[in-house]
């Protein structure tokens, strides 16, 4: 009874979306107020009625329900409560289920935060969202059904998928979906702005805390992923070129480039017409992303066609909102148009090419998730793009940026000199190409990028903390006196310093792990100890036993230098008989030096077994910086500024 | 009597997935081997969902990884392994698509549109501001708030 209930709130949520959409946008028009104050109780509304049947879905898989098909098909009484409590968004409807919950929790907080706002471009705002709520509504109602009943409810269900049986991954949904779907904001923003035809640098004050929190999330998101990968997949790639990881890189490209370009609003009221853009762009990226990962059109052209309801209409929903948004756009182009003069030397034409920059690798992400596709479509051929044509098209343009990031940062707005810039920068430029030498000195045979990748680290680590340095007149004044200067800092610098140091921290991990990485597979004696590179690793064990709803079998490893041990690691082989399908757990001793990584194989003979054994050094610092990049957006968000945009 | 038939289910199921690069088949030689890796790193195992054969467990790749030490210990350069693989399996093995017909689109998206925006930059953004000389550039009034700045001088 409670899941119909549950189906019953849907429709109306459905229903309250098309009025959110429609009733106040007539009301904005005519500038009957009453009429566009009924978006905050819609949102409201929405907002609760979602919650409630994506927590009533949850609790049937809590409880198994097994007469909810969706319950029946992808968990089990034996699984672990947590993985129940996840596996609501394991699964197809129940991932749109949380899409749309978080897209009108969203909208809540527009509500709740945007008191401030100009009613009319609020009330607009609202009604962007609750048209992109009916549309995804409407596609779970119509295509997905969660709450689809099964007729000849199963003793057991079938059980989630082993490999999402994991926190990393089961957690990694919700911050993925707070960011791309946090998008909307934006998005909304920019065709309300649009469909006003006025835009000014309060309107980037306004959008900006949103761009940042969507974008914070999009970042733990995808770091949560890479992570995952790292240690589940066994041999410790961390990033794969995957198209379910560049659907959700190609938003975070674009989202990147919109905070810079809209601080160039903020600051100088200029380049508004291309942040707009931007705005439209990023969460179309999201819109591509969510197409691409839910309908099924990345195993084959082919396996799409033959159950194209869900991604037809899918397809139909991002078409629309794209070209609807690109076309308003294009009609209000001129009306919106900013008289744009920089000097050639200035902060605004440096983030100008951060974000030229930017939207090239976002753009290059885009074409080569997509390329198979195109040519499977047209030529009926089949080809692969994997990472060595991003490894070699996308690089070179982050280098660039990453060339420019601590020039930008020195160059003042408006106009800046030359020879101040030389002076400023000359000696972390030969710090930088100083350590990248010593890099390449050091190098094992690992590749080109290392060297450069460790001078680019150097010159945005030293060239960010170069300009906080001078701007709190460090050895200038007192280190009392500095100290002070730096907590009256606006919170918006600090935020773009803290986030800039954890991207170079991250080119660092980056290109140690590829030019010092040890590898050594090979077949083990038990309790016989060999050298990998400083450590003794000896395998001690192997015990094969039950454990909740798997069987697994643990390695013990020792690992030692010298006779000091440094650490035991239990490597696993797990296998779960429900679906039948193996899992491998990789065991990793970390530090921020390096990891020690290592993996149990098969079984040669008797006392004989593969094991391998990976070094990475400085593996962690991708984490670590990605973990600073998002920090440095929190930070940024407690700028007083915003809040003074927000409340006050 | 079930117990030791499911641990005998186990064995098997355990025993089964084989893990990328196995010892056996790695060469003794170092440099032929740091080459078969790097060749791996650019060969698609043909049925995993976006693997390289080097990280892969089908049993597919393992043949295909064995077929390039062969081909190496035979004497050929990098090219000419790819080149053998490609022959034989077609462009879907290819991770790195060849810079030739369609895929040359594929290719140039990133370099033009890069080049095409720095025109789009110079001419839009910055032709104007070289003619004007002025250090501070003033933006450009709305007739409105002309207006507004008559009126106040005015009085």
């Amino acid at each position: 009874m409670l899941i119909e209930i549950a189906h019953v709130s849907l429709i109306l949520t459905l229903m309250l979306s098309l009025i959110q959409f429609s009733i106040p946008l007539i009301g904005a028009k005519h500038g009957w107020i009453n009429w566009m104050k009924l978006s905050d109780t819609t949102a409201f509304l929405q907002f609760v009625l979602t919650c409630f049947g994506f927590f009533i879905l949850m609790r049937a898989f809590i409880i198994s329900d097994f007469t909810v098909k969706l319950v029946a098909l992808n968990s089990h009484t034996m699984k672990p409560l947590i993985y129940k409590i996840t596996g609501t968004w394991g699964n197809h409807e129940g991932s749109m289920l949380l899409w749309i919950l978080i897209l009108n929790f969203y909208g809540f907080l527009i509500t709740i935060f945007g008191t401030r706002l100009p009613a009319e471009l609020k009330c607009r705002v609202l009604s962007v969202q609750g048209l992109i709520s009916a549309a995804f509504l409407g596609f779970l109602l119509f295509t997905s059904n969660p709450f689809a009943r099964e007729l000849a409810p199963p003793i057991d269900g079938n059980g989630l998928n082993p490999v999402l049986q994991d926190l990393g991954l089961a957690f990694h949904p919700p911050f993925l979906y707070l960011g791309y779907v946090g998008l909307s904001v934006t998005f909304s923003f920019a065709v309300a702005a649009l469909l006003q035809g006025k835009i000014d640098s309060s309107w980037a004050r306004w959008v900006r805390p949103w761009a940042l929190s969507a974008w914070m999330f999009l970042t733990v998101g995808i770091a949560l992923g890479s992570y995952w990968a790292y240690y589940e997949l066994g041999w410790g790639g961390w990033w794969f070129w995957d198209p379910v990881e560049n659907a959700s890189f190609m938003p975070w490209l674009a989202s990147t480039a919109l905070l810079h370009s809209a601080a160039v609003v903020e600051k100088r009221n200029t380049l508004k017409s291309w942040t707009i853009l931007l705005s439209i762009l990023a969460f179309s990226f999201s819109l591509v992303g969510t197409f691409i990962v839910r309908s099924g059109v990345l195993t084959s052209v082919h396996a799409f066609a033959s159950d194209p309801s869900r991604g037809v209409y899918l397809l139909i929903i991002v078409f629309l909102f794209i070209l609807f948004a690109l076309s308003l756009y294009a009609a209000r182009f001129s009306s919106i148009k900013s008289v744009n003069q920089f000097a050639f030397f200035s902060r605004e034409s440096g983030l100008v090419l951060n974000n030229l920059l930017l939207s090239v690798a976002a753009l290059i992400v885009f074409i080569g998730t997509l390329w198979p596709l195109i040519v499977e479509t047209l030529f009926n051929e089949k080809i692969s793009v994997g990472a060595p044509f991003f490894e070699l098209a996308f690089t070179p343009f982050i280098i660039l940026l990453a060339l420019l990031l601590p020039i930008g940062i020195i160059l003042p707005w408006k106009r800046g000199k030359v020879a101040n810039l030389k002076s400023n920068l000359l000696t972390v430029a030969i710090l930088s190409v100083i350590s990248g030498s010593a890099v390449w000195s050091f190098q094992t045979g690992g590749r080109i990028l290392a060297p450069i990748g460790a001078s680019l680290s150097v010159w945005i680590v030293l060239g960010s903390l170069f300009d906080i340095v001078k701007r709190i007149k460090l050895f200038e004044v007192t280190l009392l006196n500095s100290l002070k200067r730096l907590t009256k800092l606006p919170r918006g610098d600090l935020g773009r310093f803290v986030a800039h140091m954890g991207f170079g921290l991250m080119i660092f991990g980056v290109s140690a792990v590829s030019a010092w990485e040890i590898e050594d597979i090979r077949v083990a004696k038990l309790n016989e100890p060999y050298q990998v590179e400083d450590y003794t690793i000896q395998l001690t064990q192997v015990s094969e036993f039950a454990k909740f709803n798997y069987i697994t079998r643990q390695g013990v490893i020792l690992v030692k230098i010298g006779d000091d041990i440094i650490t035991t690691l239990f490597p696993e082989k797990r296998f779960y008989p429900i679906q039948i399908t193996s899992t491998t757990e990789a065991s990793i001793h970390s530090n921020i030096f390096r990891d020690i990584y290592v993996v149990l194989g098969d079984n040669k003979s008797q006392d004989f077994w593969v094991v391998r054994t990976y070094i990475k050094p400085f593996i962690l610092w991708i984490w670590l910086g990605a973990s600073m990049i998002a920090l440095g957006g929190i930070i940024s968000l407690t700028d007083r500024r915003y809040r003074l945009a927000m409340f006050m | 009597m079930k117990h030791i038939l499911s641990s005998i289910v186990l064995l098997f199921f355990l025993n089964l997935s084989l893990l990328a690069v196995e010892p056996d088949e790695i060469l003794l030689d170092n440099i032929l081997e740091n080459r078969a890796r790097e060749i791996s790193s650019e060969l698609r195992c043909l049925v995993c969902r976006n693997e390289n054969i080097d990280n892969s467990n089908a049993e597919l790749a393992r043949d295909l990884r064995i077929l390039v030490r062969e081909r190496l210990v035979l004497g050929d350069s990098d090219q000419e392994v790819i080149s053998y693989v490609h022959a034989r399996y077609g462009d879907f093995v290819l991770l790195r698509p060849k810079f030739f017909g369609s895929n040359m689109v594929l290719w140039l998206v990133g370099p033009i549109s890069f080049l095409l925006g720095m025109l789009l930059i110079y001419f839009m953004l910055f032709r104007t501001g070289r003619v004007n000389s002025s250090d501070v550039l003033v933006e450009q009034l709305s007739d409105k708030e002309k207006k507004e700045i008559a009126k106040f001088f005015d009085g």
